[in-house]
């Protein structure tokens, strides 16, 4: 039973002590001042509660407030108790994965291994113990000049602290309940401020990191007006607060060093955060607070108010008063100090409840016990232990789970363990999978499960003796003892028919009508199949794919076709009763790609001529469908449908569809029909699919209304994707297709997947958003699920939580492999659990928060209106903001809005949410162009919608043309371009190349190859390929943004002052929309007002 | 009597026409009375190379109720140019370009020879034959095989002008569509649904561009539209390789099931395949299947192999679930079929039963051909299949197809029915009889496939009052005018005009008995008995039959009172007893012993090959080789069977050589090798040749046996030898006692008679006798 006999690659854990020093070093290596505790051992000695025993009495900090140390900390060796914390971060995140690997299994016990490499830590981590954790003391922040917005220099590094990025791993967590630099509005005497001098500021902008307050002039209602001015980091311009240009080329006169100032004491520990953080907030204030400290309204206009929906704002006549956008946060460099904080470091698992680095951080993880953030993300790692704490705070709970992630090369995927026989260990009650976080008791011959606490017995040929703590002696030779996610081999119990599969097939159904063969889809499709197949997804190393393909084309009827290998030539079977479908063969129709080459060969070569004269242009769609479910049916195997299909299926069959686009129905109460199928009879198929592990990809090529909404139904019940090529044309959109196809034929697929989650006593999972279909409560259920598909999971309370315990989540995903091996995928994650809400609002993530709220949203417009689901999300995060305000904040004026630190950003990007395409369409977006995002967002992860919802903006002539890295982003707003550069904006499905009017001829010549700016053609999709730097680097970088994304992004070229160029505005999301949505200042003004009202 | 029997033949040979009386009994009373019907077996298209179709049309009687043709019994004006009208006496105009006749310069018709003539049609659009290829994947590897070879056989014999299609089945239904280059097409449906003509019409995509291409040139091209049936000579290669390349179905079958076979299905959409696309046309649907449907409308037996096909037993029991709906569905497609003028021919090979019961009005309502075989490798079917396409001296198939058959009587008689490939046209008229026998109510059939042998048996029903006799010297005439499209795609009418006297019962008895065709006579019998099983209990046509020879002998016989050995009965009825009595042995009407396929294959047969064959079917043929002299016919009793002699039989269906105990012996020992005993070898070759000139001519090809004594196939004479020897004399007596009480008086005497014994018993008598004892259920 040992797992690693079974899976040979499995890490040994606990291993070789002499490793470690090597780790040790390597880790902290490249940390500037590393001082990395190397005291790995406390982690393995200790099971999670294990770093607890960071509470070491010799160490200055507070304990953490996580949880009690556990009994075993007596006997731990003081240095290491003293490190538990940190080393344990530092020590696993030193190795990387594949010196893991390469590590015997023997079975050193790291018992021994403890102490070796612990140094004088302590010294080091002791700076940090006293740093204020606390946040938002204004006073504290006297001394920090937060207005260095512009601050290039990072002002982490002026704070004299340890690397910021060490600390940053070290402490497992990142600040978060900072306050943001906060803008007094009380202090600002309308009148007296206009004359802003910087001096003054500090005070109001001494904002700590930890809460960023500011004054929004709307706050003010009429006294905005006169606020406006005076908060002006400028200390020049104190006057005008009339148009400010916020120009990246104006010379910042206000910036301050930070340095200087804040290389002041940092203010006492605050007396609300425990020491976990410790010197988070000096990172954090280091960070962020003069890159963006908080600043004071800037004279932006502020007529925003009609874009709110229901409030239209207090009516202001009166001058409009700029909000000065670099004063408010900036999505932009809380990314940037993210990725500079944290991205240089391991995120290591081990320890409860730690927040991630943000998603657009790269970074590598360490399993040491719970999934990695690839796997799941959480909307915040700090559960309120109560549903009263949960509904006043009104942060949803939720986790983004994606199931199959795809990992970086340097990560190990998810070990596979053989039980044997017997199937996974699983409890007796809740059936939970064995993990980590159960418990061993009577030594070791029975368990208690930590989910449900009900006591198990060990089976005989699973018993280990348990060590001094209580920990099995094997625990590290076993991933479901050691790893936060792993995988089981399942047995046949876990099977359909209780038969283990067979592999799965592609089946590839190409619409072979009139408008497909025109634009010249389908011989490009058979042209592409060719190599493609061979492209098939395998298992690990195997030498073919086991997934055996089939191909079917149509119009109004199907037509089969049977490659079988003896044949000479394939056979075309035409079925042309549509109204009720069957697979008229079996044999030959699914066949291994190399054995059939020649026929397939062969087939592909004929079908774009067979059609070439085609008149037939209606289609159907549901017996396409119906047929490919079908066929899997008759092999008695799951598998993938590919549909390549062009056209609104009018033709008489099931599933027929009318065209009933009306754009008269936008913001009534019917829009929401435009969103809802037209039939159920997809559904119905939906349910089959599901029932038979069909997954169907949809690729559309519509030249008008297809009704993506019903098409859609599908796919997105059976966990497939769908690509939409709007008006295809194969010179402009070969490209971009063909990727996307390759992509999505390679990559990895399980099928035929079930997936529940689990949750420890307390909370349960009550809702869940994506793409996959739900016939009972608890299970997901999946026909295929790929490595880009997230499934989002809303938890609610059904009992109190123990501050002790804390709260677990399993997510069991049981699927077949590619290969047609059935598997568990186990996901184990460990949250703390909070008593005061502030450490909540310190433990949250917002991009999670995010992606689930517009998931949330997103479905919500099926069934009210836009209106509606727009209000509730202001009001929902009104209510979060509103409660932090009261609770956490300290007192201030009434009139200072205060952003929780980890969700200073959640209003711009709640802004973006709601002025998306679904939820505020422009007159330019087609319901189709919404149906089809509302559905792509439904299985979005965090990154996708992050970047989907504020789009990257990327100057290309600001950096050196010699530094390899991307050039750092600005923020999406028009004010932020000059006319003299070169801008690459992408969002993950669109990539635009902005060209300034003004921009040097030199640069045009190199890029474009054309003398003048006039003469760049508009509209551009491929750069040419030129030999100079300039062009290579930019081309890298096209690919590069490219390769991050799941789908192929087509590039256009945007002239400035072009007519192309409203498309691309309608992404600079600060920006006020011409669809009506707010501008960033202006929502966020509004949002102050909303809060406002709430807490009177 | 010669006389007679030449005037038979004679007239057989030229009109193909056999009446059971040919002197006609002049009233209704007494033709009721004569037991035996005026009827007569007709076989249209029987071969008459010396008789060279005329190349104009017909001139028709100008009575739109009558359209009689003129025939030489009519009365002709020559100075007039006028033409009495034998069967309405309207006087018509010859036609213009008849200005020139004359006594001496008759047109063919007139000529009193030309009873039987036929017509070449001008007019009309020739179409192209059609062969639909309706093929069961469900096969064994070596049967598909063989039949692939067959099939792709027959395309070398079929004209180059041929339309050919090819439908295959099993679980799936597939069209094939035979225009494509390159990749080969079909269309496929379910097996399980039963579809409307319109819907496959539909389906197969004919509709829509057929519609508005016939309504702009309806005459030209009428069928090129269609892609799944072409012209051999386009796509004879493309064909060959698609059958070459035939798969078995390739639907996994699991142990203890049946293939899947969608029999009902394939052939719903040959029919409505032809139906939309060459509707009247003269087209062969050609069904091979190699076991019995199970799936779909049609279906005959479930997949279950542990449920066993229907048998007699379970059909007496009410047990046979599907087979009244599998009838309906094929009755309809028949119907359907006939309607168009199709031919559906069905090729059955296997083992076990293949549901010929419920498809067999497939092939009796459109004159089909009926196979039934083994496995598709036996040259039985092979050389069947083979001479299907067998050809004429002109170097024409043997074959005809949508034919119409008009019958005009005389108004002394009317017609009552039809029994044959054939079905009712429902034509009214004044010359239909009320009464039906057989296919009745109509004076017109369809025909839609039929060959030179295809005979069918016509009754009549004498309508002259007793109170007003005919003339002394009056004929009764009958016209029968044949339509049809002969395989060299031309439309042909042969009519046929006879004509009998009229003969006053009363008076002259002997005439109408020495007139009596006793072998027509009991051919249309059987075929009434036969007509009659299909719907009615077995005993009920039993003791119709029965009761039907009593009163004929009754009628027709001489004998004493209390003598049975005195009972007589004329030469020309010397026969018939013994053909009823072999008739009531034979599978036609007996069951037992024979699957439900079995007797609706014998029964088929039955009700479509001329007299001489049928007759053999009734009672078969037993020749006797000996060394004491030339082959000569021995009684079908089991004292024929002797040590030294070596028997023939042929029952039509089975032809059998049987070795005597001593021949056999002699053959193994080898005598027939040795040169002094070349005679022996030659006694051994004898039957061996006869029998092979009889296979020759023989379709279906029957069965061969070559047994011997002691053999396990000597069953099959055995069985339908007359089993005198083993227990001639152990008839209980009660049972004759029992039917005694109901038989003429005569008949009691015979069976009352104590120490009867039956050597003394004529021939005749025994046959009699045994007939009456042998009715154990009356």
């Amino acid at each position: 039973m040992n797992v690693n006999q079974s899976a040979p690659p499995v890490p040994p854990f606990g291993q070789p002590q002499p490793v470690y020093p090597g780790y040790h070093q390597s880790s902290y290596g490249g940390q500037p001042g590393s001082t990395a505790p190397p005291t790995h051992y406390g982690a393995y000695n200790g099971p999670v509660p294990g770093y607890q025993e960071t509470l070491a009495p010799g160490v200055s900090r507070a304990p953490p407030s996580s949880g009690a140390p556990p009994a075993t900390t007596a006997q731990t060796p003081r240095g290491q108790a003293a490190y538990g914390q940190f080393g344990q971060g530092d020590v696993q995140n030193g190795p990387s994965s594949t010196v893991q690997m390469q590590r015997l299994s023997g079975s050193q016990p790291f018992g021994s291994a403890p102490l070796a490499p612990v140094v004088s830590q302590p010294t080091v981590l002791q700076p940090y113990g006293p740093l204020p954790t606390s946040s938002q003391v204004t006073a504290q922040l006297a001394g920090m000049q937060i207005s260095g917005a512009m601050a290039p220099a990072p002002p982490t590094l002026g704070l004299g602290y340890g690397p910021p990025t060490s600390l940053a791993s070290a402490s497992g967590s990142f600040p978060n309940s900072g306050l943001y630099g906060s803008y007094s509005q009380g202090q600002a005497p309308p009148l007296s401020q206009t004359q802003g001098h910087p001096g003054a500021q500090p005070p109001q902008r001494s904002a700590l990191p930890q809460a960023s307050s500011f004054t929004p002039p709307a706050s003010g209602g009429p006294r905005m007006p006169s606020m406006s001015g005076p908060l002006l980091p400028g200390q020049g311009f104190g006057g005008p607060p009339v148009s400010q240009p916020n120009h990246v080329s104006s010379p910042p006169p206000q910036v301050l060093p930070p340095g200087t100032q804040m290389t002041g004491p940092p203010g006492p520990p605050p007396p609300m955060h425990s020491s976990q953080q410790p010197g988070y907030q000096l990172q954090q204030n280091g960070s962020f607070g003069p890159g963006r400290g908080p600043q004071p309204n800037y004279g932006s206009p502020y007529p925003g108010a009609p874009t709110f929906g229901s409030q239209p704002g207090p009516p202001q006549p009166l001058p409009p008063k700029r909000l000065d956008p670099d004063a408010i946060p900036s999505p932009i460099q809380v990314i940037e100090d993210d990725r500079n904080n944290r991205g240089s470091e391991p995120f290591v698992t081990g320890v409860r409840g730690q927040v991630p680095p943000l998603v657009t951080t790269n970074f590598l993880v360490k399993d040491q016990g719970n999934a990695s953030p690839r796997y799941i993300r959480c909307t915040s790692y700090n559960i309120p232990c109560t549903s009263d704490m949960a509904k006043q705070a009104q942060v949803p709970l939720a986790a983004v789970i994606k199931p199959l992630a795809r990992l970086p090369p340097e990560e190990a995927s998810p070990y596979v363990v053989d039980h044997g026989e017997s199937g996974p260990l699983r409890c007796n009650r809740c059936k939970a999978y064995m993990c980590p976080f159960m418990q061993f008791i009577e030594g070791g011959r029975r368990f208690q499960c930590c989910f449900c606490s009900c006591i198990n017995d060990v089976p005989p040929q699973y018993f280990q003796h348990l060590d001094h703590t209580g920990k099995r002696v094997d625990a590290y030779d076993r991933p479901e003892l050691s790893l936060g996610s792993y995988e089981f081999l399942a047995t046949v119990d876990y099977c359909k028919n209780n038969k283990f599969p067979s592999p799965p097939a592609f089946i590839f159904m190409i619409d072979v009508s009139y408008n497909a063969i025109r634009s010249g889809l389908v011989r490009l499709l058979c042209e592409e199949l060719k190599s493609l197949l061979d492209c098939l997804p395998r298992e690990g190393r195997a030498e073919e794919s086991a997934i055996r393909v089939g191909f079917v084309t149509y119009n109004k009827v199907l037509h089969f076709y049977n490659v079988k290998s003896s044949l000479a030539q394939p056979q075309m079977m035409v079925v042309s009763d549509v109204a009720d479908m069957f697979v008229p063969l079996l044999d030959g129709f699914l066949v291994n790609v190399n054995e059939s080459r020649a026929v397939i060969t062969s087939l592909l070569d004929q079908i774009p001529e067979m059609f070439a004269d085609t008149r037939e242009t209606e289609t159907v769609f549901a017996p396409v469908i119906q047929a490919g479910m079908e066929a899997l049916k008759a092999a008695e195997c799951a598998g993938k449908l590919f549909l390549f299909h062009t056209s609104l299926p009018i033709a008489e069959a099931p599933g027929k569809l009318k065209n009933r686009d009306d754009r008269k129905l936008i913001n009534t109460d019917k829009e929401k029909t435009l969103f809802q199928p037209q039939t159920g009879a997809y559904q119905t198929l939906a349910k089959e699919c599901v029932a038979q592990g069909c997954c169907v990809d949809l690729f559309l090529f519509p030249n008008q209304y297809v009704d993506v909404a019903t098409l859609c139904v599908v796919p997105q019940l059976t966990g497939g994707s769908v690509y939409k090529y709007a008006c295809f044309q194969v010179e402009n959109d070969q490209e971009r297709f063909l990727s996307d196809l390759r992509r999505d034929v390679q990559k990895v697929v399980g099928f035929d997947a079930v997936m529940r989650v689990r949750t420890s006593t307390g909370i349960r999972a009550v809702d869940f958003f994506g793409a996959f279909y739900m016939s009972n409560t608890t299970d997901v259920e999946l026909a295929g699920l790929d490595g880009d598909k997230t499934v989002t999971v809303e938890f609610k309370h059904d009992d109190r939580l123990n501050e002790e315990s804390g709260a677990l989540l399993q997510c069991a995903l049981l699927y077949t492999s590619c290969a047609g091996q059935r598997r568990l995928r186990i996901h184990n994650l460990a949250l703390n659990c909070c008593t005061q809400l502030a450490d909540l609002y310190r433990n949250c993530e917002t991009d999670t928060l995010i992606n689930y709220m517009a998931k949330f949203a997103y479905r919500g417009v099926l069934n009210s209106p836009v209106k509606t689901v727009r209000d509730a999300l202001i009001t929902q995060c009104a209510q979060i903001l509103a409660c932090y305000r009261k609770n956490c904040a300290s007192p201030s004026s009434a009139g200072q809005l205060i952003l929780p630190e980890c969700m200073k950003l959640l209003p711009v990007y709640l802004n973006c949410v709601l002025k998306s395409d679904v939820l505020q369409p422009g007159a330019e977006v087609t319901t189709d162009d919404r149906a089809y995002v509302r559905q792509l967002v439904t299985s979005m992860d965090v990154a996708e919608t992050n970047v989907f919802f504020y789009p990257r903006l990327l100057p290309l002539t600001k950096s050196p043309i010699e530094s390899t890295t991307e050039p750092p982003a600005v923020r999406a707003s028009e004010e932020r371009l000059s006319d003299g550069d070169i801008y690459l904006l992408e969002n993950g499905l669109n990539l635009f190349l902005w060209v300034g009017a003004s921009v040097q001829q030199g640069v045009v010549q190199s890029l474009f190859s054309v003398s003048s700016f006039s003469q760049i053609t508009s509209g551009l999709s491929i750069l040419p390929v030129l030999d100079n730097p300039l062009s290579k680097k930019v081309r890298g970088l096209v690919d590069s943004l490219r390769a991050q994304r799941s789908r192929y992004m087509k590039l256009i070229v945007v002239k400035q002052e072009d007519k192309l160029e409203m498309l691309f505005k309608h992404f600079l999301v600060e920006d006020k929309s011409l669809s009506g949505g707010a501008s960033y200042v202006d929502f966020l003004c509004h949002m102050h007002k909303e809060i406002r009202q709430l807490l009177s | 009597m010669a006389t007679y029997l030449e005037f038979i033949q004679q007239n057989e040979e030229r009109d193909g026409v056999r009446f059971s009386w040919n002197v006609w009994p002049s009233s209704r009373l007494e033709a009721t009375r004569m037991v035996v019907p005026l009827a007569c077996l007709l076989t249209p298209l029987r071969e008459r190379p010396d008789l060279p179709p005329v190349q104009y049309e017909p001139v028709l009687c100008s009575r739109p109720t009558c359209k009689a043709i003129l025939n030489p019994l009519c009365q002709v004006d020559y100075r007039a140019k006028l033409w009495a009208c034998n069967f309405c006496f309207q006087r018509n105009q010859f036609p213009p370009a008849y200005t020139g006749i004359s006594e001496v310069n008759q047109p063919a018709e007139l000529m009193p020879q030309f009873s039987t003539i036929e017509y070449v049609i001008q007019r009309g659009p020739q179409s192209p034959l059609i062969f639909l290829y309706v093929v069961d994947t469900c096969l064994e590897e070596d049967d598909l095989q063989a039949l692939k070879e067959s099939l792709q056989m027959s395309l070398s014999l079929l004209p180059p002008d041929a339309l050919v299609g090819l439908i295959t089945f099993g679980r799936m239904v597939q069209v094939h569509e035979l225009s494509c280059e390159g990749i080969s097409k079909s269309f496929v449906f379910r097996g399980t649904k039963d579809l409307t003509a319109k819907q496959i019409q539909d389906m197969l995509g004919l509709t829509t561009p057929a519609m508005p291409m016939q309504q702009a040139r309806p005459q030209e091209h009428p069928f090129v539209s269609s892609r799944f049936l072409q012209p051999i000579q386009k796509i004879d290669m493309n064909l060959t390789d698609l059958l070459g390349e035939l798969q078995r179905d390739p639907w996994p079958v699991t142990q203890g099931k049946r293939p899947l076979r969608s029999t009902g299905v394939a052939l719903s959409i040959a029919v409505g395949l032809l139906e939309g696309t060459f509707p009247n046309t003269g087209a062969r649907i050609m069904l091979f299947t190699g076991g019995p449907p199970t799936q779909g409308p049609g279906m005959v037996v479930g997949d279950e192999l542990k449920v066993p096909i229907r048998s007699w037993h379970d059909i007496e029991k009410d047990n046979a679930r599907f087979m009244k709906k599998a009838t309906k569905h094929y009755e309809m497609l028949a119907n359907r079929a006939a309607t168009n003028g199709h031919c559906i021919d069905i090729y059955a090979c296997a083992l076990d039963q293949t549901g010929l019961l419920e498809m067999k009005c497939c092939a009796n309502l459109t004159g089909g051909h009926m196979v039934m075989g083994d496995s598709f490798n036996t040259s039985l079917f092979k050389q069947t299949f083979q001479r299907i396409f067998s050809k004429d001296f002109n170097g024409n198939f043997r074959m005809a197809f949508g034919a119409t058959l008009e019958v005009k009587t005389s108004r002394e008689l009317k017609i009552a029915g039809a029994i044959g490939p054939c079905v009712s046209l429902n034509v009214k008229g004044p010359c239909v009889s009320e009464n039906e026998l057989g296919v009745g109510g109509t004076s017109q059939w369809k025909i839609c496939g039929l060959d030179p042998t295809s005979t069918l048996g016509i009754y009549f029903e004498v309508v002259n009052q007793h109170n007003a006799p005919i003339p002394q010297g009056g004929r009764g005439a009958i016209q029968f005018v044949t339509q049809y499209q002969h395989s060299s795609t031309q439309r042909r009418i042969r009519v046929t005009t006879v004509a009998r006297n009229w003969a006053d019962a009363q008076s002259h008895l002997r005439h109408i008995e020495a007139a009596f065709d006793q072998e027509a006579a009991a051919v249309l019998m059987a075929r009434l008995g036969v007509f009659r099983a299909e719907s009615e209990e077995g005993p009920d046509v039993l003791r119709w039959l029965d009761r039907q020879l009593i009163r004929l002998c009754q009628k027709f016989g001489q004998y004493n009172k209390e003598d049975p050995t005195s009972f007589r009965l004329s030469d020309s009825f010397s026969l018939y007893p013994q053909f009823m009595f072999h008739l009531r042995r034979s599978p036609f009407l007996q069951v037992f012993n024979n699957s439900p396929d079995e007797s609706s294959y014998y029964r088929h047969h039955f009700a479509r090959q001329d007299l001489t064959q049928s007759l053999i079917m009734i009672q078969p043929i037993l020749y006797s080789y000996s060394f004491h002299g030339p082959p000569e016919p021995v009684l079908l009793d089991s004292s024929s069977i002797l040590a030294d002699r070596i028997l023939l039989m042929d029952t039509f269906f089975q032809i059998v050589i049987y070795l005597g105990e001593t021949i056999a012996q002699w053959r193994k020992a080898g005598y027939q090798d040795m040169p002094e005993y070349e005679n022996f070898k030659h006694l051994l070759q004898a039957p061996l040749d006869d029998a092979q000139e009889i296979l020759q001519a023989r379709f279906p090809m029957p069965r061969y046996i070559n047994t011997e004594h002691g053999g396990s196939q000597a069953r099959f004479l055995l069985s339908k030898v007359n089993p005198s020897q083993t227990h001639n004399n152990l008839y209980t007596w009660g049972q004759v006692m029992k039917y005694s009480r109901r038989m003429s008086q005569q008949m009691k005497c015979l069976s009352l008679r104590k120490g009867f014994t039956w050597k003394r018993l004529s021939h005749t008598e025994k046959i009699l006798f045994q007939l009456l004892t042998g009715s154990s259920t009356i």
